[in-house]
């Protein structure tokens, strides 16, 4: 029998809860039975191991994807990926996507009345290197309204969806922007019950990777779940 | 820094401009043996109403019991380029489909071999965390004693074993059920 590696569970508090009646759409969709606990076993333990010839060398860069340049204001979004000890979490796929600088997403079923941009799609794919790091190069997305409750506004945010090493540390999260006046209204934000957990969600704004006459840099670091050298159960 | 996980956020209504570019739902492709099967269902919500809008994620060993790389140390077959990854996102009628191989057994905390499963985790909007259950193939004899399965309360293990269909061999019927009487086990990971 081989050794098993185990993910820990997060802190009370620290994720959203499944129903969160404030975002309305979790009210149907959310399951009411309490979840199982599921032990880690190599079905948790493993997850798909991508060979980085799937991503273009270009896809990093989403105002380099058309024939000309996106409006709006130029970002550079970097930052690590990390396990839950401090260990960067190297080659892992990280796979963002994000509504223009005027707010409007290229998705058919995005009515929000902002234009689209025909240099700009909103996609972008990366992996992160020996030390976990990656980094885009973007436009700052715009706020949108969406039908939640009266005049609501998504804050600016950027979609994140990380890999890690297994089944279990697999995460799809929002990045969003530090001093954003929307983030205090937003139930999806706010989902977050611990508010030092909620804040880890902002990035910070950064000297480091702001680059002299091209664009403003946002750090964003992302925390997969640590593990546990925990004996086999039984 | 905290060691604390980054909290998850719905993928949200516009997940395909960033997902389906790695859209895969055959799966069989460098399989080394093993039994084909096409699986099929919807996903519907508290209403009953078909969830249009989600995205399903699939991870399985090969027909052996074993998983692609890293972690997955035992030996294994140079041949074997089974790689395990599925995304298939439901069509506007709430409808999912993938073929794949069957899996092997896959060891288990007991150490024995776990029923045949592919793991599963959903995404979509209204979800603020993934959700993750398995799906276990029927007329398998180690169901019985699966660790995992046995977990889940006896009248609603059903929800987690796809049905074969009378009329079309090789083919299985597995439908995510959100809420209500029969709702599918989703599992804490």
């Amino acid at each position: 029998m081989m050794p098993m590696l185990r993910y820990r569970r997060p802190s009370p508090g620290t994720q959203p809860e499944l129903l969160h009646p404030p975002y309305a759409s979790s009210i149907k969709r959310a399951p009411t039975r309490p979840l199982i606990q599921l032990p880690h076993t190599l079905s948790e333990t493993t997850g798909p191991f991508f060979s980085q010839e799937i991503v273009a060398p270009k896809a990093f860069d989403l105002t380099r994807q058309h024939k000309g340049e996106p409006l709006g204001e130029r970002i550079v979004v970097s930052g690590r990926l990390l396990d839950g000890d401090g260990r960067p979490v190297p080659n892992s796929l990280v796979e963002i996507w994000q509504a223009n600088a005027a707010g409007r997403y290229l998705h058919k079923a995005d009515q929000h009345d902002a234009p689209l941009d025909p240099n700009f799609t909103g996609m972008g794919q990366t992996f992160t290197d020996d030390e976990g790091r990656y980094r885009f190069v973007t436009i700052r997305p715009g706020a949108y309204p969406w039908r939640n409750h009266y005049n609501a506004w998504r804050p600016q945010h950027i979609h994140f969806s990380v890999f890690g090493p297994a089944f279990a540390t697999r995460l799809v999260t929002q990045m969003y922007f530090p001093g954003d006046p929307l983030l205090e209204f937003d139930p999806i934000y706010n989902s977050v019950p611990v508010e030092s957990a909620r804040k880890r969600l902002i990035s910070v704004f950064d000297w480091a990777t702001t680059t002299p006459e091209i664009a403003l840099g946002f750090r964003f670091d992302i925390v997969l779940r640590g593990r546990n050298a925990t004996p086999m159960e039984r | 820094m905290s060691g604390e996980t980054t909290p998850s956020q719905t993928v949200g209504p516009y997940f395909s401009i960033g997902m389906d570019w790695l859209n895969r739902s055959d799966l069989t492709q460098g399989a080394f043996g093993g039994e084909r099967v096409t699986i099929r269902g919807r996903i519907l919500d508290g209403e009953g109403q078909p969830v249009p809008d989600a995205c399903l994620e699939l991870w399985q060993a090969d027909a052996q019991g074993k998983y692609a790389l890293p972690e997955d140390v035992r030996e294994k077959s140079p041949e074997q380029k089974f790689f395990g990854f599925g995304r298939i996102p439901t069509n506007e009628r709430g409808e999912f489909s993938f073929t794949t191989i069957k899996p092997g057994g896959v060891p288990g905390p007991d150490g024995r071999p776990q029923a045949p499963h592919i793991q599963v985790t959903v995404f979509m909007r209204g979800l603020l965390r993934r959700l993750v259950t398995r799906l276990y193939f029927p007329d398998e004899p180690a169901l019985a004693a699966d660790h995992v399965l046995n977990l889940a309360p006896a009248e609603r293990r059903a929800t987690l074993v796809a049905r074969p269909l009378a009329d079309e061999p090789h083919t299985l019927e597995w439908d995510i059920r959100l809420q209500g009487e029969d709702e599918t086990v989703f599992f804490d990971c």
